[in-house]
């Protein structure tokens, strides 16, 4: 298994890039600065594995909690109001 | 299939693709047509009673919500329910927050508590707004959340999945779990809606 490299309670920051094929870190949260929530495990790589691969070693999954105002600059509800995403750890980097 | 789907309409592009690859699998002798519908009966005995015979003993029994929390698939296990292949979190409604669930790449559901999920959690409209104006979206379900309390919308973008522990209403004191767990709709489970109780 590949080590974690977060710990719940650091900030991280969503790699805005656009690979081709299947992942699973959905467009409107590239590039978002959120805070790890928890920890979910580690799993097999959906990006490997959709390429017919093992996806191993499994990779840590997060759940990161980001403010709606930061995803939306727009956002019209209450400003305590939060989004939670299941990232894969190759997708984040120290915010 | 031999459901009844209503009057006569072709088949879609998707259900033509479902059907053609089902016969050839049949025809190729890797599954049965007996395999395919024990499948699929398999799936129509999960119903939504699953999750909330699941609440309703949250509700009861602090101790156990505690490990619900904690570990939702071992929680599930306790009361006898398999949640195959499945990684559960379970998610609290408080007097301060509020709780619902999306999939908005695909239609990632609780379906092992909550059966087949209805036709509008894979809508577009829904997995597109739900992340964008949650608020908005609940009041189109008739819930309006007051601006105090904090929306908290999961997105099971990956191997976990999700159910709503809705709050107990007030006037079930003293009630069975059986009783309870008849207020538990499937709704309130995804978050679009919270339970009614006598005083509702």
């Amino acid at each position: 298994m590949v080590e974690p490299r977060f710990k719940p309670g650091e900030r991280v920051k969503v790699l805005n890039a656009y690979p081709l094929g299947h992942v699973r870190t959905p467009f409107y949260i590239r590039g978002c600065t959120g805070t790890v929530e928890r920890i979910c495990g580690a799993f097999p790589n959906p990006e490997e594995l959709a390429q017919m691969r093992d996806g191993l070693p499994p990779v840590p999954l997060y759940r990161v909690r980001f403010a709606q105002k930061d995803v939306w600059p727009d956002y019209n509800g209450s400003a305590a109001d939060v989004v939670e995403v299941e990232i894969f750890q190759h997708w984040l980097e120290k915010a | 299939m031999k459901e009844d789907q209503g009057p006569y309409r072709p088949l879609s592009y998707f259900q033509l693709m479902e059907v053609s690859l089902r016969e050839l699998l049949v025809e190729k002798g890797i599954v049965t047509e007996e395999q395919v519908n024990a499948a699929v009966e398999d799936m129509r005995k999960r119903t939504p009673e699953r999750g909330a015979k699941v609440v309703a003993r949250a509700w009861v029994d602090p101790e156990y919500k505690k490990r619900l929390l904690e570990n939702g698939t071992k929680a599930c296990e306790e009361l006898g329910l398999d949640v195959p292949a499945l990684k559960l979190v379970a998610v609290e409604n408080t007097p301060q927050v509020h709780n619902a669930i999306v999939c908005t790449l695909c239609s990632c559901y609780p379906r092992m508590l909550l059966g087949i999920p209805p036709e509008w959690y894979k809508s577009r409209n829904y997995r597109s707004r739900m992340v964008r104006e949650p608020r908005a979206v609940l009041a189109e379900f008739g819930l309006k959340i007051p601006d105090r309390i904090q929306i908290r919308v999961h997105d099971s973008t990956a191997d976990m999945r999700y159910i709503v522990i809705p709050m107990r209403p007030a006037g079930t004191e003293g009630w069975s779990e059986e009783r309870l767990a008849g207020l538990v709709n499937r709704d309130s489970m995804i978050g679009v809606a919270v339970p009614k109780g006598p005083n509702d």
